[in-house]
């Protein structure tokens, strides 16, 4: 049986998660100090593809870095296309689990009690510190689970990777590609197989994830016993 | 406190996982109705009672069936119900039980697949339509290096989207015609292989691929590509679109005045308006 399937998906899931993490944060600490009139314009856009269906994503990554797409003409220049590329794989993950981490990173920092930030400020704590020392470590439990939940829905990812990225085994064939693609053709087997190295990478990645939370929790200085 | 915190923790994961679920089964596409309790709606001796009859029909019957709806529903006093897909998730619907009272699907092997496991009534099974497989390339943009299948081994053409030979007919089609044209091996390595004919559109129209090969009704529905050649007669196996009544259709009056009307005169003209031909003929095997 061919293995690729396992490497692209984790590549790409890493890979996206890692991505999703870092923007997601930038999004919500953005977000979290902006109160100007198109707030609500920008939420609504980063919550986006969450709310469309995976394919129409895929139909608009595809014309945006498409052969005559915005993006797909600026990359031509530089001699690179996207398109049904691994890297590909990795944007439309990356779009779809965005939206998961950036909100959920927004509301933990809404969580944080203001006090404490402003009680750095006044001893002349830089932003930035205040953000990486106090607001990340206090609002960590939801960071966690954002993660988590962008880990899973990059891993999960199937409408825009087909469209935006093609199934091409060995490249771009994902797990989810493969098991739609071995289910519709009627081998089921080889699909179960599949669904059950996914649930188990999904599951693993969970419980892992939740272990190792829970053993930063315990460590003093962290969590709400600050406040104490 | 660190109690209620891990507890606090464990909530928040299970929301978590709850959400994954939920959104995992927003991807699927088309999802099997509700099985209903088999025998409920038993066969009625009259035929006037108005019936609510599902129609599985392949993807590419999608424009055509809508019209054939309208015709049929103002005549008859049974309403349709459609559930369009691919054929390899129709069949695999029928086979876990949906509720499906027709069928009618763009290749055989689906169909065959079913009657081996006496999942349609075998009398009504017709072979109704035939299509074209065309090679279809973008209109407008820089000038095209493919003409005709010929062509496709050429240099210049780097991409060619076809269905997943696997699990989508035209993509089947596609391979056959392009093997015992004795292009598969050269263009093997250049092919995107889609889940359904409509996604091989999309890339040919958005310029994507230098190529693409469909059916010839699904090129006739953009204007955004144009039909440069036909596979020849022979380098694949005839497109047959055969429709078979369900067994476990528990409407066989309804699902018999349905079969008729798609074998009917003005069901021929919609079907040849949009590009398939007519074949009539009961399948012997």
């Amino acid at each position: 049986m061919d293995t690729t399937p396992l490497w692209i998906s984790l590549r790409t899931a890493l890979t996206a998660t890692i991505a999703a993490f870092i923007l997601g944060l930038i999004a919500a600490r953005f977000m979290y100090a902006y109160r100007g009139r198109w707030r609500g314009v920008m939420d609504g856009l980063f919550i986006m593809p969450l709310v469309l269906p995976p394919t129409v994503v895929g139909f608009l990554l595809l014309v945006t870095f498409g052969r005559h797409g915005p993006l797909g003409q600026m990359l031509a220049l530089f001699n690179t296309s996207v398109i049904f590329s691994w890297s590909a794989t990795v944007i439309a993950s990356t779009i779809v689990a965005f939206p998961l981490m950036y909100r959920t990173a927004l509301g933990a920092f809404e969580q944080v009690d203001r006090n404490l930030l402003d009680a750095a400020r006044t001893m002349g704590v830089p932003e930035i510190s205040i953000f990486t020392r106090i607001t990340i470590p206090l609002a960590w439990p939801g960071i966690a689970a954002g993660t988590i939940l962008a880990f899973a829905r990059a891993l999960g990812e199937f409408g825009a990777t087909l469209m935006l990225a093609g199934n091409i085994p060995g490249r771009t064939q994902t797990i989810p590609l493969a098991i739609f693609f071995l289910a519709e053709s009627g081998q089921r087997t080889k699909a179960a197989i599949w669904v059950l190295v996914i649930i188990i990478i999904a599951l693993g990645a969970i419980i892992g994830m939740q272990y190792w939370t829970n053993r930063q929790g315990l460590m003093p200085a962290r969590g709400k016993e600050g406040k104490v | 406190m660190l109690i209620a915190k891990t507890k606090k923790m464990n909530l928040c994961l299970i929301i978590s996982l709850l959400c994954i679920f939920l959104l995992s089964g927003c991807g699927g596409g088309s999802e099997a109705p509700a099985a209903t309790p088999a025998g409920e709606q038993a066969d009625r001796q009259d035929a006037i009672i108005p019936q609510e009859l599902t129609i599985s029909a392949a993807a590419s019957l999608s424009d055509v069936m809508e019209e054939i709806k309208g015709y049929y529903e103002e005549k008859s006093v049974h309403t349709l119900i459609m559930n369009y897909g691919s054929s390899g998730s129709l069949q695999q619907q029928i086979e876990q039980g949906a509720p499906v009272d027709v069928f009618f699907s763009a290749a055989q092997r689906q169909m065959n697949a079913l009657q081996e496991q006496g999942l349609i009534y075998t009398e009504s099974r017709v072979d109704l339509l035939e299509n074209d497989v065309v090679l279809i390339v973008p209109v407008g943009g820089a000038e095209t290096a493919v003409q005709d299948f010929a062509s496709l081994a050429g240099d210049a053409v780097r991409l060619v989207a076809i269905g997943d030979p696997d699990s989508v007919p035209a993509g089947r089609y596609a391979k056959e015609a392009l093997s015992s044209l004795g292009l598969w091996e050269a263009l093997e390595q250049r092919l995107i292989l889609t889940r359904d004919v409509r996604q091989v559109l999309t890339y040919v129209e958005t310029g994507n691929v230098d190529a693409g090969i469909v059916y010839r009704t699904d090129a006739l529905t953009s204007t955004a590509v144009k039909v440069v050649d036909t596979a020849p007669a022979g380098s694949h196996a005839p497109v047959i679109y055969p429709a078979a009544i369900v067994a476990n259709t528990g409407k066989r009056q309804a699902a018999e005045d349905f079969m008729a009307f798609l074998q009917s005169d003005l069901a021929k003209d919609l079907f040849e308006q949009h590009g398939f031909v007519f074949i009539t003929g009961t399948l012997e095997q």
